[in-house]
């Protein structure tokens, strides 16, 4: 197709495209969590703490949404440098997370609860718990490339002021993996106590 | 202006220098794209609808030889040609997947979302051409994977189509839940991918790019309908994928959401305890439930566009209509549970389930009741497309009301899995959506191949089909209001049944010359394309802008600039005028066309983000339902 595209909303299809695939991922997650609670209705359910790792997930995904926005601010003063600092930080706070993540699943896996616990019913809970952060870590590790995508744009001086879209859908997206994973961590924390 | 002209001109050049790969393989050409989702379509049709003669044969002739199956399905499936009691249920699970998935979300939606949107809309292409050939060739590769599974040594999936556990989540649990499973779940994995590329694709098109003049409220039906079946495929397609990432966890690394403590005849009691079955049954109903809706709604879409212009007459309550179309889509994601009465469900929940879908009536009936005032003292053409809409307002009644009985969960225990389920949603979702995609290929053929298709043969196509499908399914409540249960490969051993047999051989009998009828409608079809007769411009004399654009199906639709629309879809014998049809793009005579002349170019780089800042979300769909202006 050609370089350009007519359209007559305000808002670049493209763009507004990605809003629509976060809906679609937003319904995957709401899926799995609400098949956690009917689970969680029939009984036979193991109540655990969630590992404390976890909250340093959730503070270094915030960190990463900030060195994002970091890096999309650059852009948009045409800031190279920042960009691709931003970009960096980012890129290594995600993978961070993506550690601590499997620290936790370390830690669960010390106290007996594993992601395939055969002869334990209850502990479902933790097959739960760890499907859920899985399934996420694998749209963290999708945005993981999307940025890496995006720093190689910037390498090569295609990211700019007068060319933000790929780093603002970037951005988006990276936001939003990041705030669901925060709704993960608050859903898995109180979950219990329903 | 003249910037957008002198750019469709260079845009026009661009195409000119296509190869044949990129033309007719790797396109991203809508028009091309929904000609590869309607044929590929069809295919799977005739191997589904070949699939489900011969387990009719079986059901008609329990102990009779034929050949054929043998010659057909090899003497391992079918020997001494009768079929294999496994490879029956593989055969019946084969063929709900085929049509439900692949002929009458992808061959129907994927076709028509194609074709119609970018064309009704006034757009040159869908938003992303590339995610739209992405679309199509995952649909591709899915049916593929599934295709393949009918060759693995223990068969393809056996469990349903609706692959509840346990026989889909133990390998082991019969010959179909091992690698034919596998692969089936693979399957619908790409083919999620698809329609999830293929819906995102389709509301950014409707919402970002209708021409001047084109609001919300003068979309044609169809646009409305294909657009909310793709909200729905968007919205509940993502669960299933969740239900069957679970499912292959339990597969695969021998988790136990769905699996308890089972004991299995070959293997023992199994290392799983804890699962719930009934909870891998709420998330596929939530997508399974909407997915009956993706499947009818572009039928009736196609329906009121069928039935309007050939009752040379306004749809009756157009904004009944819409808003009917809305309270289905929203309805739909709250009625899953009625699948489920049995499970041992809390019965207040399932009276919430009832009270939900009894309500899917009124707007049902609102739609009935248009098309049928639509039709009233209309001017009515019997064109073969008509005919076919016609048949599919009858399968909505006929099969619409046995929906009343199935959703009362008191009924719906003594008719759950019996063939008066099996009736009722074939003639409502089967028959219904199959006649509403084949009205819209008869009424939509002139514009995807430039050929008329031929006439008396598309008669002839619609009363055997129409016969014929009434011959099958109507008997089938009868049976299973007597008890008759669906799913069983005969029931020679069950003397209580033996006097269904004969209504069983006619059905079988229809069957074939419903299978026989459908040859005639593939040989009208293929040959119409070299053969049928040249096309004029607006055959049917319809008011819609994809009937503006030249008979050639020239890339980016319009030879020039889009046209600017200036009145809704259904200006059908209005008295104020002298011919009988004015179409969207004709002002009336001293109409101020100013008022639609641009503000704002809106001719834009894909790199440009000007436009998006300082927009905010509310302003954005606020501006979606006002009339374009530029």
């Amino acid at each position: 197709m050609t370089e350009e595209l007519t359209y007559t909303g305000r808002v670049h299809p493209k763009k507004f495209s990605l809003w629509l695939l976060l809906l679609g991922i937003l319904m995957l997650f709401s899926g799995l969590t609400s098949a956690y609670i009917v689970r969680k209705g029939d009984g036979n359910w193991y109540n655990f703490e969630l590992p404390s790792v976890f909250l340093y997930s959730t503070i270094v995904v915030l960190l990463s949404s900030i060195t994002m926005l970091y890096a999309y601010r650059s852009a948009k003063k045409d800031e190279i440098t920042g960009i691709k600092i931003g970009l960096s930080l980012t890129i290594l706070l995600g993978i961070a997370f993506g550690f601590t993540q499997y620290m936790g699943w370390v830690q669960l896996s010390e106290n007996g609860l594993h992601f395939v616990n055969p002869k334990y019913g209850d502990r479902v809970s933790a097959s739960f718990l760890i499907a859920i952060a899985a399934i996420h870590l694998v749209h963290i590790f999708g945005g993981l490339i999307y940025l890496s995508v995006i720093l190689g744009k910037t390498m090569k001086l295609q990211v700019h002021k007068k060319n933000t879209l790929q780093i603002s859908m970037c951005n988006t997206y990276w936001h939003f993996v990041g705030f669901l994973w925060v709704y993960l961590y608050l859903f898995l924390y109180f979950a219990p106590d329903f | 202006m003249s910037t957008a002209v002198a750019h469709a001109n260079t845009e026009e050049h661009h195409h000119h220098k296509e190869s044949f790969i990129s033309k007719y393989v790797f396109s991203m050409d809508h028009k091309m794209i929904s000609k590869q989702f309607l044929i590929t379509g069809i295919i799977m049709g005739l191997i589904g609808m070949g699939m489900s003669i011969a387990f009719r044969l079986q059901l008609a002739y329990p102990d009779t030889s034929f050949p054929i199956l043998e010659w057909l399905f090899g003497s391992k499936w079918a020997p001494d040609g009768k079929l294999d009691a496994g490879y029956y249920m593989a055969l019946v699970t084969m063929h709900g997947t085929i049509m439900v998935f692949y002929v009458l979300t992808a061959g129907l939606s994927g076709t028509f979302a194609n074709l119609l949107l970018p064309l009704q809309i006034g757009a040159r292409d869908m938003a992303s051409p590339f995610m739209n050939m992405l679309s199509y060739w995952f649909f591709f590769l899915s049916s593929i994977v599934l295709l393949s599974s009918l060759f693995v040594e223990t068969g393809p999936a056996s469990g349903g189509w609706t692959i509840y556990p346990p026989l889909s989540a133990l390998p082991k649990a019969m010959p179909g839940s091992g690698m034919g499973m596998t692969l089936w779940l693979v399957a619908i994995i790409l083919f999620i991918a698809s329609s999830l590329l293929g819906g995102i694709n389709y509301i950014s098109t409707v919402l970002n790019m209708r021409t001047k003049g084109m609001s919300m409220t003068r979309l044609p039906l169809t646009v409305w309908a294909l657009f909310l079946t793709a909200v729905l495929g968007l919205l509940s397609f993502p669960v299933l994928l969740g239900g069957g990432l679970l499912l292959l966890f339990d597969r695969g690394f021998g988790t136990s959401f769905y699996l308890s403590d089972i004991y299995l005849g070959s293997a023992g009691a199994l290392e799983h305890t804890g699962g719930s079955p009934v909870l891998f049954q709420h998330l596929f109903w939530f997508l399974g439930h909407p997915e009956v809706y993706i499947i009818i709604m572009p039928a009736l879409g196609i329906t009121s566009e069928v039935i309007a212009i050939n009752s040379r007459k306004p749809i009756f309550g157009y904004t009944a209509m819409v808003i009917s179309l809305l309270g289905i889509a929203f309805l739909s994601f709250i009625v899953w549970g009625h699948h489920m009465f049995i499970t041992g469900m809390n019965p207040l929940l399932g009276a919430v389930f009832l009270v939900t879908t009894l309500i899917i009536a009124v707007p049902s009936a609102v739609k009935t009741f248009n098309y049928l005032a639509t039709l009233w003292r209309g001017n009515i053409r019997f064109t073969n497309a008509m005919m076919f809409a016609i048949g599919l307002v009858s399968f909505f009644i006929s099969g619409g009301l046995t929906g009343i009985f199935l959703g009362n969960a008191t009924l719906d225990i003594q008719l759950h899995d019996t063939y008066f389920v099996v009736g009722h949603f074939h003639i409502v979702m089967g028959c219904a959506a199959i006649f509403g995609m084949l009205a819209g290929i008869y009424h939509w053929f002139p514009k995807m191949f430039g050929r008329m298709m031929n006439k008396p043969l598309g008669y002839l196509h619609f009363w055997l089909t129409f016969i014929s499908a009434y011959l099958v399914f109507f008997p089938m409540h009868f049976i299973g209001l007597a008890g008759v249960p669906r799913r069983y490969y005969a029931f020679t051993l069950l003397p209580e049944y033996g006097v269904w047999a004969d209504v069983n051989v006619l059905m079988t009998l229809a069957a074939i010359l419903g299978g026989i009828a459908q040859l005639l409608f593939i040989y009208n079809f293929f040959s119409s394309i070299f053969i049928g007769k040249k096309a004029s411009q607006n055959p049917w004399q319809a008011n819609t802008l994809e009937w503006t654009t030249p008979v050639e199906r020239i890339h980016g639709n319009w030879p020039g600039e889009i046209p600017t629309v200036y009145r809704w879809a259904y200006d059908y014998s209005n008295p104020a005028y002298e011919e009988d049809f004015k179409m969207q793009n004709v002002p009336d005579e001293g109409q101020d066309v100013e008022l639609f002349e641009t503000k704002k170019q809106s001719v834009l780089s894909t790199n440009d983000e000007s436009v998006v800042e300082n927009t905010n979300f509310f302003d954005l769909i606020r501006n979606w339902f006002k009339p374009r202006t530029a």
